[in-house]
């Protein structure tokens, strides 16, 4: 499996008038073909910056401030934000927001609005749009008619699978899927997380979802990438971080603080405190203001992100010194 | 009766009404109805965690709304430590809020963002005339916020909400209802919008008040997962009506009616998953309109397991499964 997408050294600061928030600082991963890559972290560790970043348009006040984001091997860092929206944005790489099935316009059809956005991209003849509207309103699972309805006559599911397929209308090989199933109710979760599984098979899709709940997450991704305060925590697969053998104190806590629902477990257990403030960052690894394995090392230098065995690396000093 | 129970809710009702069109006007057609809430009786004893779990849309709040008496109930009976407050007078009802608080879901809205923390919690104390002088308010507005943990006090008295982070709000939002000594707590969705890591949390601090102070909440919720680990005993709704009643060892852990069972097949677990795979839910097609409400049980079309007495009327009625277990199906004995 070739990778379809490369991350190095990506950096993304807001600047802010108090100074620059460092919402993703060195973060460095692969995606391959065919891949699920989980992004999971607390709100404010810089998951939904890192989407933005990678269809090259950050919310300003950020911008890119380093690193290189590879696509099929061309890195789209320096490219000029026409060239961007020619052949990258959408077209290589394509994101679904959070919340976006909130956002389709309520004075137009489902029909009128797919249309629009299709031919703003595409020059084609309006019966060879809607040929396709239909297809792809076929491939997630809706019947043609819905494009005759209104937004405030779909369900939850129904709108989320609308927005899905928008997302897929340039054919693009990288989906983002920013909380795709938040904000909706469990069984109709389950049902756009099968949805989404046979769209990445049947389309040898590449995701890299979006998400706080490590739940979902196991249930979805091949492998996990933890995201703490803009950096990387651990990266591994789903196995090495769900089966039990994760490194970072990060994780483990992150993991022990979500509810199982076939356990009976007397006290759930938390992480104290909130994530760190970006703008000025604790010295030393970032989550030691929290961590209760703390060192005296860790107060004072950054962990390195180490491999710890084949496919898993974490960042912290505890995995250094063993 | 029971001496055990705290609040006693008999067959409440709450349709809202919805306007007909010119032609069924001109036809007599009845006027239609959403009927959130369609005859649900369920009682919360003293010092019990009860939870009421469902999809959105399933009546959840709308009941707890009617708890609260924030909405009046077009029939059934609510009754608070012996005593019928359905019809009451305004003195009554002042007397019943000061008993019965409610925690709402978003810790962002539902505070005045020009109050200190100190306002915040006077507010309830001077709406309901409770302290004779500032020194005893003083008093009363310290208590409470030790009692949830914002400790020292005086480092948060003179906050604003907006230096306040999602989790400490919340337990604001906690100390506000204490303030007045309420025997019953509602609280609805209170850790949704809380990040994940400091969930747990914040339901410790509240199990933690409840335990200290003998209280009784109403925890309305969509996550079967956080309401098996905080609640004594559950109830699960679907369109308006309770379908499955009982402890959450018994309703979670063996659920008896198909939709409880679907609902459980749902949810994710944080264990190594089948990643490749789909999973099967056991249930079909989506939660129909409150306001077009099936005939019979009005799960029936979404159930893999109906049969055709399912789609008659009556509906199933809440049926003992076990101790203390209920579960409101036709087909109990076959599935």
């Amino acid at each position: 499996m070739g990778s379809v997408l490369e991350v190095r050294n990506l950096r993304l600061y807001y600047h802010t008038g108090k100074g620059a928030v460092r919402a993703v600082d060195d973060v460095s991963f692969s995606l391959a073909e065919g891949e699920t890559l989980g992004l999971v972290g607390e709100s404010g560790c810089g998951k939904t910056t890192m989407g933005l970043a990678l269809l090259k348009m950050p919310t300003p006040p950020g911008r890119i401030e380093g690193g290189s984001i590879l696509i099929d091997g061309r890195d789209i860092v320096p490219l000029g934000e026409t060239a961007v929206r020619r052949t990258v944005r959408w077209v290589k790489i394509s994101m679904v927001f959070q919340g976006a099935m909130n956002c389709l316009t309520p004075v137009y059809t489902v029909g009128r609005q797919m249309l629009e956005t299709l031919r703003n991209h595409k020059t084609m003849a309006r019966d060879e749009a809607e040929r396709i509207i239909a297809m792809y309103l076929g491939l997630v699972g809706l019947s043609p008619e819905t494009v005759r309805r209104y937004p405030h006559e779909l369900s939850g599911g129904m709108k989320q699978r609308v927005v899905i397929a928008m997302a897929l209308f340039l054919e693009p090989r990288i989906v983002i899927l920013d909380e795709p199933t938040t904000a909706l109710d469990v069984i109709v979760q389950a049902q756009i997380i099968n949805l989404l599984k046979e769209l990445k098979r049947s389309l040898k899709l590449s995701f890299l979802f979006i998400t706080h709940d490590l739940a979902t997450e196991a249930e979805v991704a091949d492998r996990i990438l933890v995201m703490y305060a803009g950096r990387v925590a651990e990266i591994g697969t789903n196995q090495q971080i769900f089966g039990g053998g994760s490194g970072h104190p990060y994780t483990r806590r992150l993991l022990a603080a979500t509810p199982r629902i076939h356990e009976k477990v007397s006290e759930l257990s938390f992480i104290p405190g909130a994530p760190p403030d970006l703008l000025d960052p604790p010295t030393g690894c970032r989550f030691h203001v929290r961590c209760p394995e703390v060192m005296d090392r860790c107060r004072t230098e950054m962990p390195p992100l180490v491999q710890v065995e084949d496919g898993h690396a974490s960042a912290c000093w505890r995995c250094v010194h063993g | 009766m029971a001496e055990r129970d705290l609040l006693v809710v008999k067959d409440l009702k709450k349709w809202f009404p919805v306007r007909r069109s010119l032609g069924q006007w001109m036809a007599g057609t009845e006027r239609p109805a959403v009927r959130a809430v369609d005859g649900v009786s369920f009682e919360i004893r003293k010092q019990e965690i009860f939870g009421l779990v469902g999809e959105s849309g399933c009546g959840k709040t709308t009941t707890g709304k009617l708890v609260m008496k924030l909405l009046e109930p077009s029939s059934g009976t609510l009754e608070f430590d012996g005593m019928d407050v359905t019809r009451v007078t305004a003195e009554e009802l002042a007397r019943y809020r000061r008993n019965v608080q409610m925690i709402f879901q978003d810790p962002y809205a539902s505070m005045n963002p020009r109050f200190k923390i100190r306002e915040v919690l006077d507010e309830p104390l001077s709406i309901h005339k409770v302290g004779a002088d500032g020194r005893e308010r003083a008093d009363r507005i310290a208590r409470a916020l030790s009692e949830v943990k914002l400790t020292p006090v005086e480092e948060y008295l003179d906050r604003f909400p907006h230096m306040l982070s999602g989790g400490q709000r919340q337990r604001v939002a906690t100390a506000r209802t204490l303030i007045l000594s309420p025997h019953l707590l509602v609280a609805d969705e209170p850790v949704s919008m809380i990040d994940l890591s400091t969930r747990a949390e914040i339901l410790h601090m509240m199990k933690d008040v409840q335990r200290d102070l003998g209280l009784s909440y109403l925890y309305i919720t969509h996550d079967l997962s956080t309401a098996r680990y905080f609640t004594d005993r559950l109830a699960v709704m679907y369109l308006g009506r309770i379908v499955e009643i009982g402890r959450p060892d018994d309703v979670i852990g063996a659920p008896r009616h198909p939709y409880t069972r679907a609902l459980i097949a749902a949810v994710c677990e944080p264990v190594p998953g089948k990643v490749s795979t789909c999973r099967e839910i056991p249930i079909k097609g989506e939660i129909p309109s409150a306001a077009d409400i099936p005939p019979g049980c009005r799960f029936h079309p979404r159930c893999v397991f109906a049969g055709p007495e399912c789609a008659q009327e009556p509906g199933p009625e809440l049926t003992e499964v076990g101790a203390d277990h209920g579960a409101a199906c036709k087909r109990l004995s076959e599935i």
